[in-house]
């Protein structure tokens, strides 16, 4: 298996303080390898989201970090927990190893300043001495690897369409050659048409450069194409984490179970949709035990009293993944 | 540039409406106030004199009100306000001539100075947030609720004195001859301290808090948190993508408020006896002079619309978004 | 004078953040500090308008002996060249105050209402016609106009004080108005009361105006603070009644009896505190309602414990100090 890239462990991320604190992400333990892709599955409210900012400290308040550690494995300058950095550490480390591809395009552009500004500003944050020339330079190559065409350099972000504005944000992301890039939903805002352009577009540019991919949404059917592993998370924990395929043919946890039913893919034999009843836990009134059990068609007696913890479950082929389900008991 | 286009329509249109309401104000008016002035000068009017005067208030009951308006007009493009009553026979655009540049110097310089600066300390108090910025605020809501010419008392009566270096009154002074030399510019400039002290710090306190909290509102959109995630230096996060957004709606504010400064401003004059256009007006309404008090009116509103129209370019050039044609 | 959050961003054409339901709010509206301080200080005011001539120790005209007599256990703020007692011309004067300035406000806000509401939710000419009108009224400098029109008229009571600032200032309001009725406008639910039938009148009153509340009531405070501040201005200037008590007027007869010449601070000092502190406890009131309406204005509270400093852009991570 490839080395790991990112390894999060124990992490752990509240939306606020002391008793008020609501626990958006609980003991999330993961790891996103070289070359891989990780897709990030769950409803809304499930902290997918806060988990992916909370990685690289850039929740707004009042979220905190509340325990945990980010372990980057920088191949020049070995591990180190990118929550220890300082914040000019921090500063540094952001967009050149690890960039974001964000959501909703439309306000995550600065309007009033030029589309090659906004490129360029960050080239040139993280190497002040670069020759303006190359900067510009390299701002038009982005474009290009994104099919946009060069002389969009001096719009403005409200003349361009949705589209062109979500490519603008992944040639963003890709401008300083991070190893890392977290995608947030990044085809949510567009139409089906769109979504599979831009994402086959995704597919090219990581195969031609080689990133590593941790890819956030709730359509799981998306992840089931595009991803090489896939995590499931509920209530703010993962539930499940394993090979794309394994998830598609023998998922563990009743949730993904549920979650694939909700989905119709795009290809292969028509399915009935079922769907999950209930809905989302209130993070500010969970559950005891595991926090799906309300809902779940397979719930039995222990689920209601002990919260099942992630572990490598003990059947057969079930060493390359993990599940936290108490119908899968752990090694 | 159709956003400009209308934006011209629109003050021309006001300029009209203001000389329009100028033209019918004094025809409300109990009385003949033209004769009143006859009888007081005896006869030394000259029969021009009389008759402009009964266009500007429309008394020549033989013509039409369509007819007056046209000559009202007429005498307007001339640049004929009319004659002053208390500066008989000086004609009111004389008179503002003499006082307008007072006030343009003190207004026009203070207003942009505390905008600029309030704004500046603005940016700065809404991007920390806690610690010794929050304590600010309230001392800024109360200095930006004090009327500035109360103000100006206090300023008067704890600064200025018989041994002070602040004067407590008047443009320049007594003994010293207007004219551009360093004499003159000195004595007024010294004149004018205190005065201008007095607007900057009421008038920067409101802007302080508008921008601070424009710009605590703009520091949760999106685009900031992109910014900081591209890991740009906190600077340039602050100014290029929170200040220069947080201050469109202010520079909208401002062009708007342009006409509640200018109130506050006239008093401040009229509390330091400074020759303005404020100070006149209040002499004017001492003394019933109404065609200087329509004179005042107008000039004041036709600076307004222009001030207005130099912020629309200013908020023109600011925002690429009202540049989209169509 | 600062203008309000709300006010600038509906200026500008931007959508300002719907307030959350009706029911939450009254009880944050109570525990938000700025909007408690606010409206105590203006309860306060308007028990003063009520009965201060009744707690007045003397009658405001009532001459005395005492001319120009500092501050002294009888007469706790001092007297004018005339030996009338300034605190009981304060008190006395509240009450002008407050009436005018509730009744300008009152006047000048349904007129907001009126005319903004209706231009903005129109989509045709009479729209614009009234967008207009109100642009011309907004850049018309208010108080010159107000000045010349309180000169002119043949008598000028408080009341019609109170109605020529009213007529004369509700353009702001108007026209913020209709920026948020606009922006409201395109919203699904309107979309919806119209689909199912709902007369115009009912769309405008039941789901136009309910969201709108922050805003006519951010309006409302605004025109409050102005219509006091130009009372008093009018009052100074010498244009309405002197002899109808209200600060200005003590400004008024201070002024002109060169008060500062005589070293008479007491004379100015109380009757401006009040307009001051009066005006501070209605931009409070409009600063909360700004926090409500927007709550990531509020100042950082402290949380218990120790003081974690949030920041935009760097999440804390407790038990490390990353600065």
């Amino acid at each position: 298996m490839a080395e790991p890239l990112l390894e999060i462990k124990n992490l752990n991320v509240d939306y606020g303080l002391g008793d008020e604190a609501v626990h958006a992400v609980s003991d999330v333990t993961l790891t996103l390898h070289r070359g891989e892709v990780l897709g990030l599955a769950g409803e809304s409210g499930s902290g997918k989201s806060t988990l992916a900012y909370g990685l690289t400290r850039l929740l707004p308040p009042p979220g905190v970090v509340a325990g945990g550690e980010v372990i980057y494995h920088d191949p020049e300058r070995g591990p180190y927990d990118v929550l220890s950095l300082t914040n000019s550490e921090l500063r540094e480390f952001r967009w050149a190893e690890t960039s974001i591809v964000f959501q909703g395009a439309m306000n995550s552009l600065n309007p009033v300043h030029r589309v090659g500004t906004q490129l360029t500003d960050v080239i040139k944050a993280h190497d002040p001495k670069g020759s303006p020339h190359a900067r510009v330079a390299r701002a038009r190559e982005l474009l290009t690897l994104v099919g946009i065409p060069a002389d969009r350099m001096d719009s403005y972000p409200h003349q361009l369409s949705g589209g062109m504005r979500q490519r603008v944000m992944i040639g963003m992301a890709l401008a300083l050659e991070p190893r890392v890039v977290i995608m947030d939903e990044p085809t949510t805002a567009l139409d089906v048409v769109m979504q599979r352009q831009i994402l086959g577009e995704l597919v090219q540019l990581r195969e031609r450069l080689g990133f590593s991919v941790l890819f956030i949404t709730h359509d799981l059917s998306l992840l089931v194409e595009f991803s090489d592993r896939i995590a499931i998370m509920y209530g703010g924990r993962i539930v499940e984490e394993a090979p794309a395929k394994e998830i598609y043919t023998n998922s563990f946890h009743p949730y993904s179970a549920g979650l694939l039913g909700s989905f119709p893919a795009l290809r292969g034999p028509k399915r009935e949709l079922t769907g999950i009843p209930g809905s989302p836990p209130d993070l500010r009134a969970m559950p005891t035990g595991c926090a799906f059990h309300p809902r779940c068609p397979k719930s039995f007696e222990p689920c209601a009293q002990d919260l099942p913890v992630l572990g490598v479950p003990d059947a057969p082929g079930g060493s390359d993944r993990t599940v936290a389900c108490w119908l899968h008991p752990v090694r | 540039m159709s956003y400009l286009l209308r934006r011209i329509v629109f003050y021309i249109f006001t300029a009209w409406a203001a000389i329009t309401i100028n033209f019918f104000i004094p025809r409300l008016i109990p009385g003949d106030p033209v004769q009143a002035l006859i009888a007081k000068e005896q006869g030394q009017l000259s029969t021009d004199a009389v008759h402009s005067l009964y266009v500007l208030f429309g008394l020549d009951k033989q013509q039409p009100l369509w007819q007056q308006y046209i000559d009202y007009l007429g005498q307007l493009t001339h640049g004929d306000l009319g004659l002053s009553f208390t500066f008989f026979p000086t004609p009111v655009s004389e008179v503002i001539s003499s006082s307008l540049p007072w006030t343009l110097a003190l207004v026009g310089v203070t207003t942009v100075v505390s905008f600029m600066v309030g704004t500046g300390m603005g940016v700065l108090a809404g991007w920390r947030r806690g610690s010794w910025v929050d304590l600010v605020l309230p001392v800024t809501t109360f200095l930006s609720s004090v009327p500035y010419f109360w103000f100006g008392l206090i300023m008067i009566e704890l600064l200025a004195g018989p041994n002070s270096f602040f004067p407590s009154s008047g443009g320049y002074d007594p003994g010293v001859t207007p004219g551009f030399d360093i004499g003159f510019i000195a004595s007024a400039v010294q004149h004018s301290l205190l005065p201008a002290l007095t607007i900057l710090i009421s008038s920067m306190s409101g802007w302080i808090l508008s921008m601070r909290n424009m710009m605590v509102t703009v520091s949760s959109e999106d685009y900031i948190t992109v910014a900081h995630a591209k890991g740009l230096s906190d600077r340039r996060v602050m100014l290029s993508y929170a200040a220069r957004n947080a201050l469109l709606p202010n520079v909208s504010g401002f062009a708007l408020s342009l006409g509640l400064i200018v109130g506050g401003t006239l008093l401040v004059e009229i509390v330091f006896s400074y020759p303005g256009v404020g100070f006149q007006l209040f002499q004017a309404v001492g003394a019933k002079d109404y065609p200087l008090m329509q004179g005042i009116f107008l000039i004041i509103t036709l600076s307004v619309l222009a001030a207005n129209f130099i912020a629309d370019l200013a908020y023109l050039v600011l925002d690429p978004r009202t540049r989209k044609e169509g | 004078m600062a203008i309000s959050t709300v006010d600038l961003q509906a200026a500008a054409g931007a959508p300002a953040p719907s307030p959350k339901p009706a029911k939450r709010q009254k009880f944050r509206f109570i525990s938000n500090g700025k909007t408690m301080t606010g409206l105590i200080i203006l309860g306060f005011y308007v028990l003063l308008a009520i009965f201060g001539p009744m707690l007045a120790p003397y009658d405001p005209d009532a001459r005395g002996s005492d001319l120009i007599a500092a501050p002294s256990s009888a007469h706790w703020f001092g007297t004018t060249h005339l030996g009338q007692d300034i605190f009981s011309q304060v008190l006395a004067g509240a009450r002008g105050v407050v009436y005018v300035g509730l009744l300008a406000g009152l006047v000048a806000t349904a007129l907001a209402v009126i005319i903004g509401v209706s231009s903005g939710y129109l989509a045709n000419t009479g729209g614009e016609a009234l967008s207009a009108l109100s642009n011309v009224f907004l850049v018309i400098p208010a108080l010159p106009l107000i000045i010349i029109v309180a000169s002119i008229l043949p008598s000028v009571s408080n009341t019609t004080i109170g109605l020529v600032i009213g007529l004369t200032s509700w353009a702001w309001g108007a026209r913020v108005l209709r920026a948020q009725t606009l922006s409201l406008r395109g919203r699904d639910y309107v979309d919806a009361a119209r689909a199912t039938g709902e007369s115009t009148w009912r769309i405008i009153f039941f789901e136009l105006l309910p969201n709108l509340t922050a805003i006519i009531a951010s309006s409302f405070v605004g025109t409050v603070i102005f219509a006091v501040l130009s009372e008093i201005t009018l009052a100074f200037i010498g244009v309405s009644d002197p002899t109808d008590w209200n600060w200005g007027t003590i400004l008024f007869w201070a002024q002109s009896q060169q008060a500062l010449a005589q070293g008479a601070w007491w004379w100015f000092v109380p009757a401006g505190l009040a307009i001051a502190v009066l005006g501070t406890a209605l931009s409070l009131l409009n600063f909360g309602i700004d926090e409500i309406v927007n709550p990531r204005l509020r100042s950082s509270g402290r949380i218990k414990g120790k003081s974690v400093r949030m920041r935009i852009g760097f999440t804390p991570v407790l038990g490390k100090d990353n600065r």
